[in-house]
């Protein structure tokens, strides 16, 4: 073999070679180059074509948007009566009917803050106290008994209140818990180290659905008579307390990520423990572990729908309910697909939301 | 290993030292990388120290900061000595300035806020101050027009002049310098070392691990040869580059001078 070296003088920019033009070329590069895409491709056109008209037909030709139960039972269609006839039992649960305007607008308000607190200009201590502020409010809204509002009991609140109150505390919460469980575990004084360890693989070791057992069952015997912890709180709990440990983890890794390097340089110069986590450490670390933290914190919110296992009646559990009313029995199809709408709006926005943070952050 | 000081007694500028350690010893578990170091350094002084990789040479100035610490025997700087107090540590680290082998500059902070950084949270300094002073550091390291950009759009001669800067910011009494030129591509090289001439002309304490041996001629007092551990031999630059007393610093120069 010999090989041509040409040398060339020739110092113009040279176009990439061109490799398809048009549509047509496009689809030869990627669908039909060579008999076994193409044969792959056939078969997925063949399965759209079975699959794709039929549930647009089932889910909007056919189906009743108004309607009751029995004119559902006729129709080949979807009955998305199920979720518009119940809508307000399934987003609000048991909360008296004349009050519901009460969550909605509790609702309303962490929306709307949420939504003015994705810019990070705004992230002033102002933002800090409103945030504070709307909280009292919320609160109030939901629980009443002041400022003439009817008292209502939190074993009424359900549904939607109930999935966003358990996940926005939760995951509130767990996150600097995470950090300081984190931090300790990788701390020089043993003692510290240790019970941190111990901490996160306990709880890493046991199924959300056990510590909500155990808070809802095993830990009001070890309470003195008379006295007792709501039973929201209790789940609460046990949510922050098992997604901490899970984002610790996570956090771990990204201190793991920062170069000794950056700890010698801090420490130089005379910066103490804290200043140098603060200051150097943590922005870093907190940055680079951004995609993994969302995926905990999703899955988290996910999770907050298991605590219908205790029998506080969250959005999944309010539309359950509906499904075995003998009235709208056999529909369980159109409300666990809304359930899953609702529920792929709020994690769209927590992964759209790191995202930006991401590209925000990108130095 | 025969341990040579041969008139080395007319180079301290100054005869209070500003640095004194004795019969210090450090090891890294079982391993002993420092053995019975003494070394005194006057105020002003410029030490220059050479060796082959492994010899311990970074690991001593490490332990001037207490990046390191040492188990036996004394450091002693600037009057206060460095043990478990962490008081101590951190104040003596305010004083002593660093430079790292890879700049290690904050890549989240501008070039500013990297100056300003150690001023404003250990010195306490209002931050337009700390701000005038990093101004003026970044002028002298000719790098002030670059203020607002972050390290990762620096070149690596650049990253380690505002590393220097950094150091200076906190006004230290003495800077050690850990390889600061090995990182960096060899066309850089000088910008570096032209920054660190015209610190030690200002009459700076200077302690350099490098083996820059024009650097070591023009600018050190001394330079101390380190072989496992040790200080084998120290002298004035003349002496020891052209009359080497052991047979292991002559084995050595004659493998960096080719």
């Amino acid at each position: 073999m010999q090989s041509k070296t040409q040398i060339t003088n020739e110092t113009d920019a040279i176009k990439p070679p061109i490799t398809s033009i048009g549509v047509i070329g496009w689809m030869r590069t990627n669908l039909f180059n060579g008999w076994f895409n193409s044969l792959l491709t056939i078969i997925v056109i063949y399965l759209l074509w079975k699959t794709v008209p039929p549930f647009v037909r089932w889910a909007l030709f056919d189906s009743l948007w108004v309607s009751d139960g029995t004119a559902c039972q006729q129709t080949d269609g979807a009955c998305w009566s199920v979720v518009t006839a119940n809508l307000r039992f399934i987003i609000f649960g048991f909360f008296p009917h004349d009050l519901q305007w009460r969550p909605l607008l509790a609702m309303l308000i962490l929306i709307a803050l949420l939504f003015y607190s994705r810019d990070r200009k705004r992230w002033k201590k102002s933002l800090g106290y409103t945030w504070v502020a709307a909280l009292i409010i919320m609160g109030l809204l939901m629980k009443g008994g002041l400022f003439g509002l009817e008292s209502v009991e939190s074993s009424k609140w359900g549904g939607l209140p109930l999935t966003l109150l358990l996940s926005v505390f939760g995951l509130t919460a767990a996150y600097p818990l995470g950090v300081v469980l984190a931090l300790g575990r990788r701390s020089r004084m043993p003692a510290i180290k240790t019970l941190c360890v111990i901490y996160i693989e306990m709880i890493r070791g046991v199924p959300l659905i056990s510590l909500l057992f155990m808070s809802s069952v095993v830990f009001p015997l070890f309470l003195p008579e008379g006295v007792t912890v709501n039973k929201i709180l209790r789940a609460q709990v046990a949510i922050i307390l098992f997604t901490a440990a899970y984002v610790a983890e996570v956090v771990r890794g990204g201190l793991q990520a920062i170069p000794k390097g950056q700890y010698e340089a801090a420490e130089a110069i005379g910066l103490n423990y804290v200043q140098t986590m603060r200051l150097i450490v943590l922005p870093q670390a907190l940055k680079i572990m951004i995609p993994p933290t969302v995926s905990v914190l999703i899955s988290a919110f996910k999770d907050t729908s298991l605590v219908v296992i205790i029998a506080l009646y969250d959005l999944l559990k309010t539309t359950q309910s509906v499904l075995s009313d003998p009235k709208w029995m056999g529909f369980s199809a159109e409300a666990y697909i809304f359930i899953a709408f609702v529920y792929f709006i709020c994690c769209f926005f927590m992964s759209d939301y790191s995202r930006r943070l991401e590209k925000e952050l990108a130095t | 290993m025969n341990l040579k000081q041969s008139n080395s007694e007319k180079i301290s500028p100054s005869d209070d030292a500003i640095i004194e350690i004795i019969e210090m010893h450090k090891w890294f578990d079982d391993f002993h990388v420092l053995r019975d170091i003494n070394l005194r350094v006057g105020r002003q002084e410029r030490i220059v120290i050479c060796g082959p990789s492994g010899s311990g040479k970074s690991t001593l100035i490490r332990c001037i900061n207490r990046l390191e610490e040492h188990q036996r025997g004394q450091i002693i700087v600037d009057g206060v000595e460095l043990n478990k107090d962490i008081k101590n540590i951190e104040k003596t680290r305010a004083e002593v300035g660093m430079v790292f082998q890879h700049f290690n500059l904050f890549p989240h902070l501008t070039i500013l806020e990297n100056l300003t950084l150690g001023p404003i949270w250990v010195r306490k300094t209002p931050k337009k101050e700390a701000e005038e002073t990093a101004m003026y550091f970044l002028e002298k390291v000719h790098i002030a027009e670059q203020y607002l950009k972050y390290p990762g759009q620096l070149s690596g001669g650049q990253q380690q002049r505002v590393a220097i800067a950094r150091s200076l910011c906190m006004r230290p009494n003495v800077m050690l310098f850990d390889e600061p030129t090995s990182a960096l591509d060899p066309e850089m090289v000088k910008e570096v070392l032209d920054v660190m001439i015209s610190l030690a002309r200002e009459g700076m304490t200077m302690i350099v691990v490098s083996h820059e041996m024009g650097f070591a001629r023009s600018v050190a007092h001394r330079v101390l040869f380190m072989d496992a551990g040790k200080i084998v031999e120290q002298n004035t630059p003349d002496e020891f580059f052209d009359n080497p007393q052991s047979d292991r610093t002559k084995l050595f120069l004659s493998q960096i001078l080719h």
